[in-house]
């Protein structure tokens, strides 16, 4: 009767750990814009992905927007961010209101003269790592040529753990019709850079693919 | 490694190592007959019994199971039709105090009625008029003979012209008493009409129950047939358990359907009530609470039909007094009431939920601002009434279900038993299979022997065909030394 009993509590409690156990199916986004050259006149671009991201993302998911400029290691160039609400009325809401955000940073975006992509990226992995989402996109609105500040310490190896890495939107530069194997080589690097660290590596020209960036 | 050891004796020539080796593998064979032939007929002999054996058990077991599956059937048929007699027998006690509560009123009735139709018809009775008593007198007088005279002319004139005016009269009188007759006779229609209204609506109500009573006598028929175990009640019964058990799937695969609108009506609005991204068991916690609702409803349903007597899942309630049966009755009854307004809100809150949704895919794809969410009225009135009415749909789910789990013990019986029956044909075939195969087995060894056995075969002929040689020469000898 006693072994019963136990076998009855030790059930109990087994079905309430599983039962309170929340599923960490959750997805988190972070996109990076670039903000150097003549990306400050794609926007509109990065706003149809941007407009993308929040009909797909669902309640609990996660996103944040940020610019890659001179020093891109920093929460100041975050634009807005979000983990959206339990309740879809609620998140829907917080969608409107990331959009305005967002829409607003359209109207009036600053030239960078450097880009500091490995900042971002790194700012990036911190945030996607504080959400604990199950799956986590870092997307890369940019033609992946890097300009560091001087004295700007970026060459070492970064961890990315699982983290997706799909770069959007690499416009070939003037050099790259020269010799196009500056941008092989420059896709190849970054490539090789995010593998080495653990994430997987992308790369959507034509977002008519934009379908693969979320599950 | 097989080969060499098969080509030992004549490496270079391995047809002559093979017949080397089959010349003695048939030697041996041919030594080992006898005990290769007993080995073989003992091991399929015991197979065969041991499978017979086992045939033997799934029998004894099926016909177990169909005893009892009889028994099963017999008591449920058994507490059906009691159940029926008893519900004819509340109609006929219903029938009773309804129509014939109001016997001794209807008789005192008729009694009054045929007692003034009596009377009248005593006052309408034709009294004959009697004669008047002075006609003899004027019969004297009129003999009286005249001869002429005119005095006795004007006498006879003048009793002529009296009679003639009395009988003027009384034949007015007769005529007045017969219209006053013919006025009673005509009053008394009216009773007559009553009576034969009061008697056809007695007719009726004797007939009602006449009905019943025959179906009372049907039904104790099959009563008693059931009592006393018959096969035709067996028969009967499981026919309608089969009929039952079909009957009341398909009801209960509506009722899914139901349930299954029903979720999804739910399923929705309750993600923002227990939030989009909480799990219970694998299982998102608002399809769980959903699917909660939807159970207590059915469960109320349950307890309802239970508590009104339409279903008996549950003895312990058909077995308590009518006031707890009651109070159970409106507790389920709110309980229903209350669910079928949150899930009318929540039918609401759903089609909220989409307009909602439609706006923000309106305001991703074409960057138009939707103050306000367009909620449509017709779906939305649809969809609450719907959310309404559903839980009380889903309540008479009690029915079919009661069926279902009487039909299915009798259904699963017999499918149980139709199982065994084919196990144990299919375990008698193989050991019949068996049996056979060691007889094959033993023709096909000495197939294999055949030459040595042939040998052998000629060897004994010979044998014995020169002892008989021998015997003859004998036979012949003797003869002839006879004969000497």
């Amino acid at each position: 009767m006693l072994k019963l009993r136990l076998i009855f509590v030790v059930f109990t409690l087994v079905l309430l750990q599983s039962c309170t156990e929340a599923k960490m199916d959750s997805r988190a986004v972070y996109m990076l814009l670039d903000t150097s050259g003549t990306y400050t006149k794609q926007f509109d671009k990065a706003d149809g992905i941007i407009k993308y991201l929040l009909a797909k993302l669902s309640t609990g998911d996660s996103l944040a927007l940020a610019r890659i400029d001179s020093g891109s290691f920093s929460e100041k160039d975050i634009i807005a961010k979000i983990t959206f609400d339990l309740r879809p009325s609620k998140a829907n809401a917080q969608k409107r209101a990331f959009y305005t955000a967002v829409n607003e940073y359209g109207k009036d975006i600053r030239n960078s003269s450097y880009t500091d992509i490995t900042g971002g990226l790194l700012q990036a992995i911190e945030y996607l790592n504080e959400t604990g989402a199950s799956d986590k996109t870092i997307l890369i609105f940019s033609d992946l040529k890097e300009e560091i500040k001087e004295g700007h310490v970026r060459d070492f190896p970064i961890a990315f753990n699982g983290i997706k890495v799909i770069a959007l939107n690499v416009t070939k530069l003037k050099s790259d019709n020269v010799d196009p194997r500056e941008y092989m080589d420059r896709i190849a690097a970054w490539k090789k850079r995010v593998e080495d660290g653990g994430g997987s590596w992308e790369v959507i020209n034509d977002f008519d693919h934009l379908g693969d960036i979320l599950k | 490694m097989t080969s060499d050891f098969l080509y030992i004796w004549f490496p270079q020539q391995p047809a002559v190592s093979i017949l080397i080796w089959a010349v003695l593998a048939i030697f041996l064979m041919y030594i080992a007959r006898t005990p290769a032939h007993q080995a073989l007929c003992g091991a399929a002999r015991s197979l065969h019994n041991a499978l017979r054996l086992i045939a033997r058990s799934i029998m004894l077991a099926e016909n177990q199971l169909r005893q009892r599956n009889r028994e099963v059937l017999l008591a449920h048929g058994r507490e059906a039709v009691e159940r029926q007699i008893d519900r004819e027998f509340q109609r006929v006690e219903a029938l009773v105090s309804r129509d014939l509560s109001g016997y001794p009123s209807l008789q005192r009735d008729l009694k009054e009625q045929i007692a003034k139709i009596d009377e009248d018809y005593i006052q309408s009775g034709e009294v004959p008029p009697q004669p008047p008593e002075w006609l003899k007198v004027i019969e004297a007088v009129a003999e009286i003979p005249g001869n002429g005279s005119t005095v006795v002319s004007n006498i006879l004139g003048d009793i002529h012209a009296t009679l003639k005016k009395s009988m003027n009269r009384d034949l007015a009188e007769y005529r007045k008493a017969n219209k006053e007759r013919h006025a009673l006779l005509k009053k008394m229609m009216p009773y007559w009409r009553s009576l034969g209204k009061t008697l056809v609506s007695v007719e009726k109500k004797i007939t009602g129950l006449e009905h019943r009573s025959n179906v009372i006598d049907e039904q104790m028929q099959q009563y008693e047939q059931i009592l006393a175990q018959t096969d035709q009640a067996e028969r009967t019964l499981s026919s309608s358990s089969l009929t039952q058990f079909f009957i009341s799937a398909l009801v209960m695969s509506i009722a899914i359907i139901g349930g299954v609108v029903n979720f999804l009506l739910v399923a929705l609005p309750m993600k923002e009530m227990v939030g989009a991204h909480s799990y219970l068991a694998g299982m998102p916690a608002s399809d769980v609470a959903a699917l909660f609702i939807i159970a207590i409803e059915v469960t109320s349903g349950l307890f309802l039909m239970e508590s009104v007597g339409v279903t008996r899942l549950f003895p312990i309630i058909s077995s308590l007094d009518d006031r707890k049966r009651k109070i159970i009755f409106w507790v389920t009854l709110t309980f229903l009431l209350v669910f079928a307004s949150i899930e009318s809100s929540l039918a609401y809150m759903r089609e909220m939920l989409i307009a909602d949704n439609a706006a923000i895919t309106q305001f991703l794809s074409d960057n138009v601002k939707v103050e306000e969410p367009q909620l449509s009225w017709i779906p939305s009135v649809g969809q609450m009434v719907m959310g309404f009415i559903l839980p009380f749909a889903l309540t008479f789910v009690a029915i079919p279900l009661e069926s279902f789990i009487h039909s299915s013990r009798t259904v699963i019986g017999l499918v149980v038993a139709w199982l065994l029956r084919m196990l144990a044909f299919a375990v008698r075939l193989s050991g019949q299979l068996l049996y056979s195969l060691g007889r094959l087995l033993v023709n096909i060894y000495d197939l294999i022997i055949f030459l040595p056995l042939r040998i052998e075969q000629s060897v004994r002929q010979r044998k014995s065909g020169a002892a008989a040689e021998v015997e003859t020469l004998d036979e012949a000898v003797v003869a002839s030394t006879e004969e000497k």
